[in-house]
């Protein structure tokens, strides 16, 4: 049977990680490559790396990091963040990305993401949606979630689903940061919406929040970031009584 | 030992490198007749839209090549759809070696099935050393069917191949390369073969 998955996110900034890291057992908590390592061993499924890297030269030292990544790390992983053209996708696939998440720029020029999907497959093409709701509409935002727009959560996943996205990954930003649970009625009915996998993100605190986002908001995938750097939830116990709740995970 | 990874254009084989190089071989990517048909060990990748990938072998002959391959070759992912006898996708004549259709998942699941899934019914030396219900990761909306040459089997809507041998064609429908320790337990048990 098909497992749900559980993905560690890691913020990348000049090809190291950023935003506190703070893991016991690892001398350079920077290190993407020793990081993702220690990710791999303790069960993660798939990792997610965001490049909020600002200049083109630090973007070139992510480069070198996926690759570093793709040579030592035998799990998929998806890099996004500032993802804006089909040559800026080739790169980061030839460097041994498994996926590359679009975000802004698809929601500038929604056509990007008809000629990734014919380009590279849609397998590899992961759509990531900030949405905040708002007056009881969820409004998806742009710019890491700082500019709104007047688009539609569950329009904008229909859209992206038929212009060839593989994968949505919906980031819920009343509940990013907030540590109370993932936005799983919003999430359910995203996968009532369309048909391809979701991955939820935003809000995961607890052991607790990872079994409900599965039993109540139907995802496919939990991602975390905090929560995992910061040692509050080992992958391994938490995949353990995701099990002792009858969710289907690898162990 | 020569393991070459047929290079047409098809995919991500930078990861099928680093796999092998994480076995401590050395694989090499080539398009020449000459230097796949001399090879000890031929990987047949491919990701991406089976019409098209079709059209890429045709170009560089590959297409009439591979079939006649005496070493031990292993399609992985498209590469192993493509070994079939048809493909839905594209409505592509396949390369015939696998005596089994490939098919499109319905939309009563998600499509594509993504993710790790468990294999059983494992059959063949390739699989040796791997347990029952292991998981492996698989992004594909195509799968083979069951045939009389299935190695393995793996279930999403119903059952299907999730890998296939015809005497020293493999073909595996996950991503080894991607699939942690037992990935690497296959990849080293084809060198092995």
């Amino acid at each position: 049977m098909l497992a749900k998955r559980i993905i560690p996110c890691l913020d990348i900034k000049n090809g190291r990680t950023v935003k506190g890291v703070n893991f016991l057992n690892l001398r350079d908590a920077g290190d993407p490559v020793a990081l993702a390592k220690q990710y791999a061993e303790n069960g993660a499924d798939e990792l997610v790396f965001l490049d909020i890297s600002a200049t083109l030269e630090s973007r070139s030292t992510t480069i070198d990091m996926v690759r570093k990544v793709a040579e030592q790390i035998d799990i998929p992983f998806t890099v996004g963040g500032g993802v804006s053209t089909v040559e800026g996708v080739e790169t980061l696939l030839k460097s041994g990305a498994d996926k590359v998440g679009v975000n802004s720029a698809a929601i500038k020029r929604p056509e990007l993401i008809n000629e990734l999907s014919k380009a590279f497959g849609n397998q590899c093409i992961v759509v990531a949606i900030d949405a905040k709701k708002v007056d009881g509409t969820w409004l998806v935002h742009l710019a890491g979630g700082t500019i709104p727009t007047e688009l539609d959560l569950f329009e904008w996943a229909k859209e992206v689903e038929t212009r060839g996205a593989g994968e949505i990954l919906f980031t819920s930003m009343n509940n990013d940061g907030v540590k109370t649970g993932f936005a799983n009625e919003a999430l359910a009915q995203l996968s009532e919406t369309v048909n391809i996998p979701i991955i939820a993100s935003g809000g995961a605190g607890t052991i607790q929040h990872f079994v409900d986002v599965f039993k109540n908001g139907k995802a496919d995938a939990g991602l975390a970031a905090s929560v995992f750097h910061f040692g509050e939830i080992a992958i391994n116990d938490l995949k353990q009584e995701l099990q002792s709740n009858n969710i289907n995970i690898r162990l | 030992m020569d393991v070459t990874i047929i290079d047409y254009g098809a995919g991500n084989i930078q990861s099928i490198q680093f796999a092998f190089q994480r076995l401590g071989v050395n694989a090499k990517l080539s398009n020449s007749v000459q230097e796949i048909q001399n090879a000890d060990k031929v990987i047949f990748p491919g990701v991406g839209e089976a019409s098209q990938a079709m059209e890429m072998l045709k170009k560089s002959k590959l297409d009439l090549l591979i079939p006649t391959l005496k070493q031990d070759v292993l399609g992985i992912c498209l590469g192993m759809q493509l070994l079939c006898k048809h493909s839905e996708e594209g409505n592509t004549k396949g390369l015939g070696v696998f005596d089994v259709d490939v098919k499109r998942f319905s939309n009563a699941v998600k499509v594509p099935h993504m993710g790790w899934n468990t294999i059983q019914n494992l059959q063949s030396n390739l699989l040796k050393e791997i347990p029952e219900n292991s998981f492996m990761y698989s992004v594909h909306s195509y799968y083979a069917s069951i045939g009389t040459q299935t190695i393995a089997s793996s279930e999403y809507e119903l059952e299907f191949s999730a890998a296939l041998q015809s005497d020293n064609f493999y073909g595996v429908q996950f991503h080894p390369e991607k699939s942690s320790k037992d990935g690497a337990q296959l990849l080293q048990n084809f060198l092995n073969l």
